[in-house]
């Protein structure tokens, strides 16, 4: 187990182990989505109140999870990075953001989508859940233009973990906006007292839909780690030595 | 045609479902570009390098 841990945290390891994980995370991810999307659009019945508009969901909520989880790993890796000095972790909060950022944009524009037929409007402004949620992308936004402005990577890491995490304190604000205050929003529908409110035929694809979107953003989050990886360990010997060479790692434990 | 028609909504669902998957390929395609100009750029800067550190090892930037 020691051995595995040290061999992880092997910068050129776990290049290569990032690598070879990717193209399996991503062919998942495609798979789960591919029915997903089938049965989201085809096989699931049309919902008795909002007819086939509501099969906007199975690409509305997956991004807006995303834009969750994906600010929770940042938040979480910059704690990690900022507590235990790890390089990796900064690296892995660095790698999220953009992605995040991406999920973020995604979720306010199919959510507009959404509620122009739903609710008669592209935007509410003062509506508490898509208020929090702009936010977010703001604090992306804010996260990667102070990332950008700092010249040295250590630096960088440690300020932009300190903007992650007390930015953190909106992601509960996000989820339980819609209960906390009166907002157009509809209430959560999978994560809630009860169990999921919403019939097996129309939850299946969005199930399979949320956890698809999660392994594409692995392999995306990994396929960036990569590049995060290599600044931070520019310097080293194998760096320059896979570089030139142009292929795969040879790090001492791969000879 | 009904497929395509969405009961009306179709406009909305499948522009949502193009975003979606330009907003998907745009990630793909972000990552991709930013790792391999990255790995140029090293590689041009140890190139440029080379003759210095021959023999050195490591090399102060």
């Amino acid at each position: 187990m020691w051995t595995f841990l040290h061999k992880l945290a092997s910068p050129p390891h776990f290049y290569r182990l990032a690598g070879s994980l990717i193209p399996w995370f991503a062919g998942g991810g495609l798979v789960l989505i591919a029915y997903g999307t089938f049965a989201g659009l085809f096989v699931a019945p049309a919902d008795y109140q909002q007819g086939d508009a509501f099969r906007i969901i199975y690409v509305h909520v997956p991004a807006a999870y995303l834009s969750l989880l994906a600010y929770m790993v940042m938040a979480v890796a910059a704690a990690i990075g900022l507590i235990w000095r790890m390089k990796l972790a900064h690296a892995v909060a660095a790698a999220s953001a953009p992605l995040g950022a991406w999920f973020t944009f995604l979720a306010l524009a199919t959510g507009s989508i959404w509620g122009r037929p739903m609710w008669g409007s592209w935007w509410e402004w003062g509506d508490p859940r898509l208020t929090s949620e702009l936010v977010l992308l703001f604090l992306y936004f804010g996260y990667m233009a102070l990332r950008g402005a700092i010249d040295d990577v250590g630096r960088a890491d440690r300020a932009s973990a300190v903007l992650a995490l007390v930015g953190a304190v909106n992601v509960p604000i996000i989820h339980f906006s819609v209960e906390w205050w009166s907002s157009l929003h509809q209430g959560p529908t999978l994560i809630r007292a009860g169990g999921p409110a919403i019939e097996p035929a129309m939850l299946y694809p969005l199930l399979a839909m949320i956890f698809g979107f999660s392994l594409l953003y692995a392999a995306l989050l990994l396929h960036r780690l990569r590049s995060e990886v290599l600044i931070r360990e520019r310097r080293t010997r194998w760096v320059r030595e896979l570089v030139l060479a142009g292929g795969s790692p040879a790090g001492p434990e791969t000879a | 045609m009904d497929m395509l028609s969405m009961g009306g909504y179709g406009g909305y669902v499948w522009t949502s479902y193009g975003l979606t998957l330009i907003v998907v390929l745009a990630c793909f395609l972000q990552s991709r570009r930013r790792h391999s100009r990255l790995r140029e750029e090293l590689r041009a800067r140890f190139l440029a390098t080379e003759g210095a550190t021959e023999g050195i090892g490591e090399k102060a930037e």
